[in-house]
């Protein structure tokens, strides 16, 4: 038996630590660097010279002036305020995949061979790198099925992008771009579908789900016609339900002459067990930085990989990663490719992690993977269901893949405590707070765990019963919870109307200067 | 300070645990009484008064005497100002009628209140509407027989904090909001026959008011927005548009520059409206007329219900819809309206069973610049 620790009377560190660029006084240095000899000089001429006129400043930049001890005290302190996978039991942040990222693999992102590589450096002098990015894109294939892959994405979202640009392309050579201009997708599909669609100048059809809590497929039927370039869907979606129907969905899609393309931006439920070809999908995208491993959250480095069927090969972004049977290369020669969609090929320390994660597992590991993230998850939700208020819409009695959506509807009627209200509270238990729902929020009150396959029951115990302890808590001082958090870094609420507002967005320091100087904002 | 108006409606659904179907009128006041109806809005205003309480050195009531708000007050413990309508002798409210509601609400006006708070059902919603249009926002707290309306707090606690967030400055949006009610005399019969009366102004929050389900961050009036420019650029200016009532088809109009009716039906053609509120007849006589046979029907989704045709457009007939044909329906509606009618279906009823079968089955809804839905329609 293990020790699940219950009330570990938790405080988080709260410096009230002040934005750098408030601290500092005038002439203060972190490096005082030494002058060059006048023999240095003259060889090299003035700085005037050295730089072009058009990067020179005409002003030196307002940044603040510290010493190098203030600045690391400043980041040290900023660094105890926050808690991250490795410090607490993340379990809440459903969707993105919170699992360990082995620590071997650092020392190897960290090694000085890979550090000081740079992408302008003649390829005969990093076949290393694009050795491991040609592997990388041999045993993706074999786990999606299909038959290229491009690691160009610098994240999820891009892959996305990229196959979206893909449907335009193979559309527009067959001449009906114009024809079909309509994209489907699902309401519980992760919004960079729609988002990337539309960015694209494609119409977006939604499909809501059926009381299954699965997209209504007879309003697929109702959505399909001759406009249909696509249909993006995820499975299983947010809910965790798996559509067992899938196969359907692609055929009616493909006999309306559409594409169909499957967002398997977190894999960890199906790792080893299905593959997205085998469905009949012609393309599918992997957010590596989540079921491949690396330490990700707080925007990157991520990487995205896009995969294609055969049809498909000749429209992915250039350059390809290629082998000769001597030698790596790039491939810039390409000309149906979509184009670069970004600088230089994939994120390496990324790619470097995933290489060394399938390489570590094999076949077998990985669909241990989705075995154990599976019966994690409905360990988890068995548990976390006995809490008061708390329940699970749709799909009565159906086990949950990876993830599952939840909602404290019944304990936010019964109690006024909302899920936002416990989100802030968890965090004096010592969790970071989870993840309710991407928008928009179609469920009341959501929350979204996912306990990947690291975790252990006595990860899991633990967890529950901070809910268990918070469901108590709002039934018997609602007050307390609305009140939250006490023991956070951050004692201050979010303003959400700063939030919401975009006439008070601060993305700049001069902007939030500006806004702090106005009027009502002194009064505060 | 901030000076909050509040109704009480003395009577606003006595006739719901009475077993009759609404309140409205001196006749159905009287039987419910008698059959021993007790008047419960004051209860449930003061539900709300006691949370706003909280705000007590930041908030100035004004109110009716007797039962119509100055009891409620003092159940609370609420300080008020009496205004001195209705006068001395409706102090025991139970012979108010609308006719004082609308006086107060104008009183309120005057007197500068920035919210006025009601306890009441869709008749009072309307008679406040009457007085003070959408010149200030307004609030309802369920307590009617009738809440067709999408005017109300999802409950009396709730329209409580809400009051509290708008007297702490937290509230950021208001939003138009529609004033439905259905026919008692024909709803006693039977016959469901709601309208549209038009609209109240409503602190627009997420989660606090009916009908909202969302949790989006995005403002009601940000998606109308893109709804309307989206059809403003894919408008056929050869097609005679039959446009529908409505706050979202309004925001249409204004943005084709186009004078509407709210709570009618406009004809557009060539880029100009040809005839406004019009009846079944005009309708099909613009349609003969129409040069190049493009005919598209535009409306939105009204109310709570769901119901695209048959209430309150009834002007586009069974007969209308057959001539312009199910592939010339446009509808249009926010995301969270939308969402509110996840799991259910939208509706039509246009009196023939024909035309029903035909329009039932599944259709698209715009929700934003070239966004989708695809909704279940039912008959």
């Amino acid at each position: 038996m293990g020790y699940v620790k219950k009330n570990r009377d938790f405080h988080e560190a709260r410096w009230d630590e002040p934005f750098i660029m408030e601290m500092g006084n005038p002439g203060e240095r972190g490096i005082l660097a030494p002058k060059a000899s006048e023999e240095v000089k003259k060889l090299s001429g003035s700085l005037e010279e050295l730089i072009p006129a058009n990067l020179r400043r005409k002003k030196a930049p307002k940044l603040p002036e510290l010493s190098q001890m203030q600045v690391l005290r400043h980041y040290m302190r900023l660094s105890q305020e926050t808690i991250g996978t490795d410090i607490n039991i993340d379990i809440g942040l459903g969707t993105c995949t919170m699992k360990y990222s082995p620590k071997v693999h650092e020392q190897l992102v960290r090694m000085e061979k890979f550090q000081e590589l740079h992408p302008c450096q003649d390829e005969s002098t990093v076949q290393g790198i694009l050795e491991i990015m040609y592997q990388d894109e041999q045993y993706l294939k074999a786990i999606s099925g299909m038959d290229r892959v491009s690691l160009k994405p610098a994240g999820g979202s891009q892959a996305i992008f990229a196959n979206v640009q893909t449907i335009r392309a193979y559309f527009e050579e067959k001449g009906e771009g114009d024809q079909r201009n309509e994209i489907i997708t699902t309401i519980l599909s992760h919004p960079a579908n729609p988002g990337t669609a539309a960015t694209l100048g494609y119409k977006v059809i939604t499909l809501y789900p059926d009381e299954n809590g699965l997209p209504d497929i007879e309003a697929l039927k109702a959505a399909v016609s001759e406009h249909t370039a696509a249909l993006m869907i995820t499975n299983p979606e947010d809910t965790g339900i798996y559509n067992d129907r899938i196969r359907q969905f692609v055929d009616i899609v493909h006999e309306a002459g559409g594409l169909c393309v499957y967002d398997q931006a977190n894999l960890n439920g199906v790792f080893g067990l299905t593959r997205a070809k085998d469905a009949g999908f012609d393309m599918c995208h992997y957010n590596l930085h989540k079921s491949f491993s690396s330490p990700h959250g707080c925007q990157g480095p991520g990487a995205g990989a896009q995969c294609v069927s055969e049809k498909l090969a000749k429209y992915v972004a250039s350059p390809t990663v290629e082998f000769d049977g001597k030698k790596y290369y790039l491939n810039d020669n390409r000309p149906d490719s979509i184009g670069r969609l970004r600088a230089f090929y994939g994120v390496p320390s990324v790619l470097i992690r995933a290489y060394a994660y399938i390489r570590s597992l094999g076949a077998d590991g990985m669909k241990q993977i989705a075995e154990l993230s599976i019966l994690n998850n409905n360990y988890l939700i068995k548990k976390l269901l006995e809490t008061k208020g708390l329940s699970m819409p749709f799909a009565k009695g159906r086990f949950r893949m990876e993830q599952a959506r939840l909602s404290w509807r019944e304990l936010t009627e019964e109690t006024g405590v909302t899920t936002d209200d416990i989100c802030r509270r968890i965090v004096d238990y010592g969790f970071q707070d989870y993840f309710t729902s991407h928008h928009p929020r179609v469920l009341p009150e959501p929350f979204t765990p996912e306990p990947v396959e690291t975790y252990s029951k006595d990860d899991m115990d633990e967890y529950v019963a901070a809910f268990a302890a918070i469901a108590d808590e709002a039934y018997t001082d609602p007050e307390l919870v609305k009140g939250a958090p006490y023991k956070a870094a951050l004692g201050a609420r979010i303003q959400e109307e700063c939030l919401t507002d975009w006439s008070r967005f601060a993305t700049t320091w001069r902007a939030y200067k500006k806004h702090m100087n106005r009027p009502e904002e002194q009064e505060k | 300070m901030t000076k909050v108006g509040l109704i009480v409606n003395p009577v606003a659904g006595i006739g719901g645990k009475v077993g009759l179907k609404g309140s409205d009128g001196e006749e159905t006041q009287k039987k419910a009484f008698e059959l021993g109806a007790v008047p419960e809005s004051g209860k449930k205003a003061a539900i709300a008064l006691r949370i706003l309480k909280s705000e007590k050195d930041f908030v100035k009531i004004i109110t009716c005497p007797g039962e119509m708000g100055e009891n409620v007050c003092k159940e609370a413990g609420m300080d008020c100002e009496v205004i001195s309508v209705p006068d001395e002798s409706k102090r025991t409210g139970r012979d108010t009628t609308s006719d004082d509601t609308v006086r107060a609400a104008r009183e309120f006006l005057n007197m500068g209140a920035e919210l006025i708070l009601f306890a009441g059902g869709d008749g009072t919603a309307r008679d406040i509407m009457d007085a003070v249009g959408t010149s200030v926002p307004v609030l309802g707290i369920p307590a009617g027989c009738k809440i067709h309306s999408g005017v109300y707090a999802l409950n009396p606690k709730k329209g409580g904090e809400l009051a509290v967030r708008f007297v702490q400055g937290k509230v950021l949006r208001l939003k138009e909001a529609e004033v439905m009610d259905i026919d008692e005399e024909q709803f006693c019969k039977g016959i469901v026959c709601s309208r549209l009366y038009g609209y109240l102004k409503i602190p627009e929050e997420i989660r606090m008011v009916q009908n909202r389900k969302s949790g989006s961050v995005y403002s009601e009036e940000g998606a109308i927005e893109r709804i309307s420019d989206y059809l403003a650029d894919t408008w056929d200016g050869e097609a005679l548009y039959i446009v529908g009532g409505g706050s979202t088809t309004a925001s249409i109009m204004k943005r084709m520059n186009l004078p509407y009716t709210l709570l009618g039906i406009d004809l557009v053609c060539a880029g100009q409206v040809i005839a406004a509120d019009c009846t079944e007849k005009e309708i099909l006589e613009a349609i003969d007329a129409c040069a190049s046979g493009k005919v598209r029907i535009l409306v939105t989704v009204i109310g709570g219900q769901g119901y695209l045709f048959g209430r309150g457009n009834q002007q586009i007939s069974a007969e209308v819809l057959r001539r312009v044909g199910k592939e010339n329906i446009i509808a249009a509606a926010s995301p969270d309206k939308m969402l509110s009618f996840l799991g259910k279906s939208l509706y039509i009823d246009t009196g023939d069973e024909e035309v029903n079968r035909y329009l039932t089955g599944y259709m698209r809804v715009i929700v934003g610049y070239g966004e989708y839905v695809v909704m279940k329609v039912s008959d």
